[in-house]
């Protein structure tokens, strides 16, 4: 054996390994409710059960709803909010931004259970809780300063010839933006508009806060209500939990190198 | 250029409205409801009366802060130890590429991008006391079973376990670019000089990464003073409170009980704020001598 497969074989045996929980995920919402309590428990579905996902697909589908639409009205937030901004920080580059771009940074430190204690009595005292929009501008507060900060950098690295060009042709401000900068940082807006996506889909600070025993429940809360009522059954818990997963793991597949340059940009600025 | 001034905040414009009605305005009805004795009625319909900086001694005096003060500060310190550590060595295995490790390393990734409910719910399954696979693997091996979720001793141990889970994958995408950007030649010249791989590493690489490890372990500490859902979905803190966070602590005053108590509960919040900004400046302060030097 070369050094190299040697170093697969490892590598594969640490995914494995790292990997474990996902499956253990995916084989309790495939293991009937009579087997879930035997010890040692099943390795592998032996007699598999659909009953969890049929659960899921019986009490569950209005929550995915919601999150869906929350989450992508929280990127469309986001990116309404963010790119005009990072535009004017990375080009226009106005007098007075620094403490701005400092406020983004504290911003990020926040606690989201602080936040969201403060949007409960700000919601409270203006009769807005349980609302979608509500849900909507909570949880774009996760995701504005990143995006802000993210896109900032990206625009940054177009060329201040090109937007010097526009300039020379005629095109004021507003037009440079939007067909010259915004188009070249495609890039940029794919990775803030993933992970503004994927934040939202994931709170549960905010849906559990601000909801207030009300009816709008996104995925997360579904999850959280099925450990809360019965937790005997866990293929049910298990088998929301693998579908809450999914848009994580198709965002992995179709923009792995957009998740990981978000994550190193958040750190390292080359 | 003063058009171009007008021009640039214009620009700006929506985002600062919108930091100081999505920001500044929940965190000042924070602060507010930190100095105010709130009761569920005064929450709803106001007047609730100025009693200053008592919340605070109360949550000082409190027999809990000492145990949630404690845990906050074992939960991230050993967080971040474990998930920096194996991060790092994770990071230099997959640093000299091989096949497959462009695939492996992507999907490392799941456990970042898991929705931070499923990955807490599927832990509190695993820690099972007598179904859990944890205690089957223990017991398997010959060791004795715990009650991971509902022993007092075991509990913080528990979600610990779980949340440097989920902070690996992030050490690992962050410290692998930082070797990415060592060139190759320092280790490798260090080697030909007669350095073991070992000396090669501690005496070359790793203080060559020691300002991205800097930077990884602030955010880390940033991000892991923050943990909520996590704990709160394996253990709510318990049993009596032996998992309890000062973040968990706080949405247990707030909402963990039927009785609501807003004042302490944005108290302990809002000394959250202060250790997690006082970290983050310190991140800030770190990335600025780094971009000087």
């Amino acid at each position: 054996m070369t050094r190299r497969s040697w170093r697969t074989v490892v590598g594969v045996l640490l995914t494995a390994v790292m990997l474990f929980p996902v499956y253990w995920m995916i084989n309790v919402s495939l293991t009937p409710a009579d087997r879930m309590r035997k010890s040692p428990p099943d390795f592998l579905p032996t007699a598999p059960t659909f009953e969890g996902y049929a659960r899921v697909l019986n009490e569950q589908l209005p929550y995915f709803a919601t999150s869906l639409v929350v989450a992508s009205g929280t990127v469309v937030l986001t990116l309404v909010l963010s790119a005009p901004a990072a535009y004017s920080l990375a080009k226009l580059r106005p007098r007075g931004r620094r403490p701005l771009l400092f406020a983004l940074l504290v911003a990020q430190m926040i606690p989201g259970i602080i936040m969201a204690l403060g949007f409960y009595g700000v919601y409270v005292s203006l009769g807005i809780t349980n609302t979608l929009w509500g849900l909507i501008f909570a949880d774009s507060t996760i995701a504005v300063p990143f995006a802000v900060l993210i896109l900032t950098a990206f625009m940054a690295a177009v060329p201040d010839d090109l937007v010097q060009a526009a300039r020379i042709d005629g095109a004021g401000a507003l037009r440079t933006f939007w067909s010259i900068v915004l188009p070249v940082s495609r890039n940029g807006i794919v990775t803030a508009a993933l992970f503004a996506f994927l934040w939202a889909w994931s709170d549960f600070v905010f849906a559990a806060t601000l909801d207030s025993g009300g009816s709008l429940k996104p995925l997360t809360l579904g999850i959280y209500r099925y450990i809360g009522n019965n937790n005997q059954e866990w293929n049910a818990i298990m088998a929301t939990a693998v579908v809450a997963s999914v848009p994580a793991t198709i965002l992995l597949v179709l923009a792995q190198r957009f998740v990981a340059s978000g994550i190193t940009a958040g750190a390292v600025r080359d | 250029m003063p058009r171009r001034q007008a021009v640039g905040w214009a620009f700006l414009l929506p985002l600062v409205a919108y930091l100081l009605l999505c920001y500044v305005y929940p965190l000042l009805t924070n602060i507010d409801l930190s100095i105010r004795d709130h009761t569920v009625r005064s929450f709803v319909h106001g007047g609730a009366p100025l009693i200053g900086w008592d919340n605070y001694a109360k949550v000082f005096a409190d027999p809990a802060f000492g145990p949630a003060l404690r845990n906050t500060v074992v939960f991230t310190v050993v967080s971040l130890v474990f998930q920096y550590v194996i991060g790092l060595a994770l990071a230099v295995f997959f640093a000299r590429g091989f096949r497959l490790s462009v695939t492996l390393r992507a999907l490392l990734l799941v456990p970042w991008l898991l929705p931070l409910i499923v990955s807490a719910s599927t832990w509190a399954w695993m820690f099972n006391s007598e179904a859990g696979v944890v205690n089957a693997a223990l017991t398997f091996l010959g060791f004795g079973t715990v009650d991971w979720l509902t022993s007092p001793d075991w509990s913080l141990v528990a979600v610990t376990i779980a949340n440097i889970w989920i902070g690996i994958p992030f050490n690992l995408v962050v410290l692998y670019s930082g070797l990415r950007n060592i060139p190759a030649e320092l280790p490798e010249a260090s080697s030909l000089d007669g350095a073991s791989r070992w000396q090669a590493f501690w005496y070359v690489t790793f203080p060559l990464l020691r300002p991205i490890s800097g930077i990884t372990l602030l955010l880390g500490l940033v991000y892991t003073l923050k943990v909520f859902d996590i704990i709160w979905i394996m253990t709510r803190g318990g049993p009596s409170g032996s998992s309890t966070t000062l973040a968990t602590w706080s949405y247990e005053l707030g909402f963990g009980t039927m009785l609501p108590r807003f004042g302490p509960s944005a108290a302990v919040g809002n000394i959250l704020i202060v250790l997690a900004v006082a970290a983050g400046l310190l991140y800030v302060r770190l990335q600025r001598h780094q971009e000087t030097a």
